[in-house]
């Protein structure tokens, strides 16, 4: 295993950390586009602590350049166009689908639940076959 | 005081969570298309990241079997839908289409809003835009939300 599969290692254990604490605490699976969409339907204590989650979320790459004293590597190359459409495609394909990379991939798949399974089996393959036909049509992206 | 204490369980599993997303190397969209990349340099290194992520949750799973209920709330909010259908299929579909075109999905793209970079903050808000279209689509009375999928 090289340095950069370790530090992967790391990370994700720390993800599984966060998704099992929040279940054995607040008895929530941390989907972060459910939370995320929760902040604007939800009311009351519930729309409180997704929204404390949230805000954790965002200490997060800050805390983690406070401690290793860089900031994480964010190489952005995608034009700002793309960045609309492939945000719009996101927002509304999480919501239909109920869930992204957190809550089907890491704690759907945790739980194995087989909707989460054939969800994660099918944005991975959209997500493959979409580089593969920008790879294809010259790599412009 | 069991309110305060959930918020601030809340608070530390996103920093937790953040934390981790910066070290995994996920908040890196070339990273990440790497990783979608195979048929051309394919980095699978971002595997350990799922592997890790899961193996630390399923161990959090089995204990919260064994639990009468959350340690600070009521009862466990987990998923009961077990229908897999076209919404389930369709929609995951849309998200690794959009998935693949930026390299983001939505925990790296909300914890990178702190880092101040604009195409972060354009990407996030089409993002809400998106989840907004949806949450409208299947309003109650919305065409969509009477079709004859429902």
């Amino acid at each position: 295993m090289t340095s950069i599969d370790l530090s992967a290692l790391a990370g994700g254990a720390l993800i599984g950390l966060s998704v099992a604490l929040l279940l054995l605490l607040n008895g929530r699976i941390a989907g972060i586009s459910g939370l995320v969409a929760g902040l604007g339907t939800d009311r009351g204590e519930r729309r409180r602590v997704d929204a404390a989650f949230v805000a954790g979320l965002l200490i997060g790459p800050p805390a983690f350049a406070w401690l290793s004293g860089a900031w994480p590597e964010m190489r952005i190359v995608a034009s700002l166009p793309v960045l609309v459409v492939a945000g719009l495609l996101v927002g509304f394909g999480t919501r239909l689908g109920s869930g992204c990379t957190s809550g089907h991939g890491v704690a759907g798949l945790a739980r194995l639940s087989p909707r989460s399974l054939v969800a994660v089996l099918t944005f991975l393959s959209a997500g493959m076959a979409t580089v593969a036909a920008a790879r294809a049509f010259g790599g412009a992206w | 005081m069991i309110g305060l204490r959930r918020l601030l369980a809340g608070l530390a599993a996103g920093v937790i969570f953040g934390v981790g997303l910066s070290v995994s190397g996920m908040l890196d969209p070339v990273r990440v298309r790497g990783f979608l990349d195979v048929t051309g340099a394919w980095d699978p290194s971002l595997m350990f990241v799922l592997g890790g992520a899961v193996a630390v949750s399923a161990l959090g799973y089995r204990l919260s079997r064994r639990l009468p209920r959350p340690v600070l709330a009521d009862a466990f909010q987990i998923p009961t839908n077990r229908r897999i259908d076209a919404a389930l299929v369709g929609g995951s579909a849309v998200f690794g289409i959009g998935w693949g075109l930026s390299g983001f999905c939505p925990g790296p793209a909300v914890a990178a809003l702190s880092t101040g970079r604009l195409p972060v903050a354009v990407f996030v808000a089409a993002m809400l835009v998106g989840m907004a279209a949806h949450r409208f689509a299947t309003a109650p009375g919305s065409r969509a939300a009477a079709g004859p999928t429902r």
